[in-house]
Formats: C-alpha cells, structure tokens, sequence
C-alpha cells in the first residue's frame, strides 16, 4: 500500500526532525559551549561547569519542550477528532484557562515565593478542578456539544477570576509575574519540573493515544460509531481527562502555550490522508518539533530579552489562522 | 430464524411519549419497511433497538436481551445506516468503508484478507469500486450515500437498519439501493428501513409496518397495510392504486377531504 509506505515515512521523518532539534536544544543557550563538549558533559560521570549547564538548566528545558509539544499536539488532534471540528483545541475544554488561574493565585497569595512548587502543583489543581466541572456539566452521556459549551464556561470564568487577579494585585511586581507567566516559557524550569509533569503527561498520552480507532469511527457521526461498537462514554471521558492530565501537567509547569495544538493537526492532516488515528502520533511528534522549534528561536532571536515561548507560537499560530479563514471562505464560495 | 424481537417497547423522550407498547418480531430473509407521516417514531424506533436512547420493555437481538450484549456484540449483529451522511474528515472512500469491520477487529489487529474480501465485495455491490481512492468528503450526496450504505454492508451484521435510505437520491440510486436491500434479505439477512416513499415500500419490502404516533397500527404485507383507508386516515393523503406485473403501485395524488 501506498499510503502506507507515506504515512511511515512521515513518521519517520517527523522522529529525526524531533530529535534534531531535541539536540539543538541542547546546544542552544547564552554559554557558549561546543556541541562536543556539551553532549560529552551530559553523559560523563564528572561534574563540573559544563556538566551543570547541562543536566540542571538545558535538559530540562529540552524535555519540557519535548514532552509539553508532544502532549498539546496529541491532545489538539484528538479534540479535533472527538468533536468533529478543525478549530477545536487544548484550551477549548478550559483545562489552560483553569490551570492558569490555579498558577496565578499562587503568585497572587505569595505562596509561590514561599514555596516554589506551590505554583505548579496549583495549576495542577486547576486543572483538576476544571475537569471535574465539565464533566459533571456534560454528565455521562453528555454529547460533544455539551462538552464544548462546559468548556467555555469554565474558560470563561477562570479567565474572570485571572482578570480580578490582576486587578487586585497587591503590587505592579505581582502583576507583572503573572502576566509573564501567562505567556508560557521554558526558562529556568529544573529536573524536578520533569519529575513533576511526566508521570501526569504519560498517563496522559496513554488515554488520549488509545482512542485511535474510535476516533476515525467517529468520523461517521457519533451515533454511525456507537452502533460500530464505539462506547462513546468511555470515548469522552478518555478525551476529556487525558488532556486534563497533560495538557494540566504542561500548564501548570510552563504556563499556556497557545495555538500548537490548534496548528499541528492542521499542517499534518493531509500529510496523513486525514485518519484521526494516523493524524495522533504525527501530531504528537509534529507539536514536540513545534515546541523545541520555537523554544530554540526564543534564545536565539532575543537572547538577553527572554523573550516568551507562548508570544512567539502565537506570532506563528495567528497569522496561520488567518490564513485557515481565508482557505474555509475559498471552499465556501 | 428470529433476528429480532420487541415486547412492549415504550421509549419517553423528554415529556413525549414517542413509542408506546410496541410488539412485533423480525425473521431472518424479510425486508420491512417502515412508514408512517413524520413524528409517527419511525427513527426512534430504529434507534431505539440500536441503544441510543433509554427504553421501557424488552428488545431481543438473536434471542439474546439488547441491553446484556456489550457495544461491540451488538455491531456484530446489528448495523445501522444513519440518516444524516456525515463525512467528517477528507478520508478516501476505501477507508471509509473498511470501518464496517471495526467491530470485528481484535485490538491491533491489522485488516485480515478476509477483512479485505468482504470490504471489497461491499464496494463492488455498491458499484463504487472505480473510486474507491477518492476523497469521500469531495463525492456527490448520492455516491456519499452509496459509500455509506458499503461501510454498513462491509459490517456484515445479520440484521441491518436504515434510516430513510433513499432520501436524496435519483430514482436510479432508490431503485438500486431497494433492490440491494431486497437482495440482501434473499441471502438470509433482513433488513428495516424507514422510507416516505410509498411507491417503493409498496414495491419493494415484503412487509410493512405502520407507524402512527407510536402505535403500530399495520402490520403486513404491502397490500394489506397500503389501503385506501390507512392512507386517508393515517397520512391525510387519497391515492393512486394499480398493478403492474403482480406487484402494488401506489403514487399519493391530494390531501385527502375531512
């Protein structure tokens, strides 16, 4: 089969890009250390300067941005599955908008100074308690429909409580840390960031990779799937809570990164002949090459200016969209 | 052999009771039509065997309960040809129907030859072999409807259900598509399916049902449920009614006079 021999292809092609620049972004920072040198102090037993730069501030960076790309492009291409729609993406189940307001109240109440995984551990909280809102909102049959007009309102709100967040700050600094930190970044995260996030991102990837074939039975409707033998129950709650687990994990330890789950499955969806199935590990490997793409073009770009990961994907991801209006009015007319 | 049976099936949507006590088996090799003036619960019905809605009273599928055999059981038994022809994705017609044999594949297992044989044969029987590599979401509503129709043969169930098939297509496709249907239920198999036109239920099923605000209120051959009165009285419509060749045509002409 042709298409078949296409579709490893592009798989393949997508693992040594991802590794490429998982590289890349090793060997991409404002210490100038060689790429012999730095791959050499990553694996040696001995520690030193070179080895410290590596193993605490650009590996973790580099894995964040592995695992966060991964996580936002699979999750964006099983959203677009499971509700049928090219424009649905991460944020859409307020799963981001939830996890930012959990992160926000930490800087807010000073916790996060006091404590520094408060931050994270209450984004992760947010993320929690968004789920469990849409869910109860859409209940156990509830149709994709329900799901998305949850997940508006609990976007929505989150996005008011952040607003008052900001409008009470005690001081212009608080307000300028969380402003900052809504804009997604990589930088200066640790191994225990890692250590954190992935076992709640692979739990994650293993819900959201499972749903494959139901996803392209999907295609046909839900009810078409649903008499194939398709539980859409378990469908949803799989979708729902496997983004909570990642894309909450993501949030919570880089903050929300835009648009990479909105554009990936996009890009890649012809590349595949446009099976849900086939469009998830793509999409997974093409949002990891997003991620570490973009995180790498953030250093080298504006390397005194930390300039900030979420800003430059929505600089990508806007016009992109723009561009999609234009195309949908094309094949309307 | 009985492929279906249904004791008192009642189903409330909402505040509205859309079926009420229903009873009537299905054996194997009968092609049922099932009519009735819209709203009379003729879908509901359809889904309602197929467990998507929530129902009161019991519905057998080979002599087993509905509601004891899993997702998957069921699709091995029963397929469903949906109203609406939806196509979400930019997916090539092969592809589209090789999902008829997603109940019938083990976790990873890859397409199996025989898997194969049978998708093959659906998309010859729905003559839509020549474009089998075309995307489906750039077809005609009637080749849409067609490639549609081969996923739910390639299902290869017993027992098939079609929710108004024919709407949308030329006389050349509702012919064929009622002469499948026909086929199929030669072969041993039987299928439902709703149809508003009466012309074709009369011609082409060997038994109707008459669906009228949830009743049953017909049940039989096409001369028997098709009358002049079942039609004034039910549908509000008086009709033509003739014979060519030993089998029924009917063609509705005017509302009927109160």
């Amino acid at each position: 089969m042709n298409a078949d021999r296409r579709y490893h292809v592009l798989i393949a092609l997508l693992a040594a890009l991802t590794l490429m620049l998982f590289l890349l972004s090793l060997t991409v920072g404002p210490a100038a250390i060689g790429f012999g040198d730095s791959m050499a102090a990553l694996v040696s037993a001995r520690a030193g300067g070179i080895a410290l730069i590596m193993r605490e501030i650009r590996l973790p960076r580099a894995i964040l941005g592995l695992m966060i790309g991964a996580t936002l492009g699979l999750s964006g291409a099983v959203l677009q599955g499971y509700l049928r729609n090219p424009l649905a993406e991460p944020g859409l189940l307020g799963i981001s908008a939830s996890a930012s307001l959990g992160a926000v109240l930490a800087i807010y109440t000073g916790l996060s100074a006091v404590f520094s995984l408060a931050l994270p551990l209450a984004a992760l909280a947010g993320a929690v308690a968004a789920v469990l809102v849409v869910q109860a909102l859409a209940g156990a049959r509830g149709s994709a429909l329900i799901v998305i007009l949850a997940g508006i309102a609990v976007t929505s709100f989150a996005g008011a409580m952040t607003s008052l967040a900001l409008n009470l700050s005690p001081n212009p600094f608080a307000a300028l840390e969380i402003m900052f930190w809504m804009l997604g970044s990589l930088t200066d995260r640790s191994m225990t960031h890692v250590w954190l996030a992935a076992p709640f991102m692979l739990i994650g990837w293993i819900m959201l990779g499972s749903l494959g074939r139901a996803l392209d039975a999907l295609t046909l409707g839900s009810e078409t799937a649903a008499s194939m033998g398709i539980e859409l129950r378990r469908v949803q709650l799989l979708a729902v809570f496997g983004t909570a687990a990642g894309v909450g994990a993501a949030t919570a330890v880089a903050g929300a990164i835009g648009f990479v789950g909105l554009v990936v499955p996009h890009i890649l969806r012809p590349a595949v002949g446009a099976r849900p199935s086939r469009l998830l590990p793509a999409s997974a490997l093409g949002g990891a090459c997003m991620v570490l793409g973009a995180d790498i073009l953030v250093r080298v770009i504006a390397p005194e200016r930390d300039l900030k990961l979420g800003v430059l994907t929505a600089i990508v991801g806007a016009p992109f969209f723009l561009w999609l209006v234009f195309r949908t009015r094309r094949s309307l007319t | 052999m009985t492929l279906l049976s249904v004791e008192s099936l009642s189903v409330r949507l909402g505040r509205r009771q859309v079926l009420n006590g229903l009873d009537f088996t299905v054996e194997a090799g009968e092609f049922i039509g099932l009519i009735g003036p819209n709203g009379a619960g003729k879908s509901t019905l359809l889904r309602s065997v197929l467990g998507f809605v929530p129902v009161e009273g019991l519905i057998r599928l080979s002599g087993e309960l509905s509601g004891k055999i899993d997702a998957r059981a069921r699709a091995a038994r029963v397929a469903y040809l949906a109203q609406e022809r939806e196509i979400a994705w930019a997916v090539p017609v092969e592809t589209i129907v090789a999902l008829g044999r997603e109940p019938h594949r083990p976790g990873f297992a890859a397409l199996t030859a025989q898997d194969r044989a049978i998708i093959d044969a659906s998309m010859r029987r729905m003559d839509i072999g020549a474009f089998r590599n075309r995307v489906a979401t750039e077809l005609s509503g009637g080749e849409k409807a067609r490639v549609l129709a081969a996923r739910a043969l390639a299902q290869d169930a017993p027992l098939l259900l079609a929710d108004e098939p024919t709407a949308g297509l030329d006389p050349a496709h509702q012919i064929s598509l009622m002469r499948l249907f026909a086929s199929l239920a030669a072969d041993g198999r039987s299928v439902i399916a709703s149809l508003h036109d009466l012309g074709l239920a009369a011609r082409w099923c060997s038994r109707l049902l008459l669906l009228d605000k949830g009743h049953i209120v017909a049940d039989g051959a096409p001369a028997q449920v098709l009358t002049r009165r079942n039609l004034r009285d039910i549908y509000g419509v008086e009709a033509f009614f003739g014979e060519v060749g030993g089998a029924p045509v009917i063609h509705p002409l005017d509302l009927a006079r109160l």
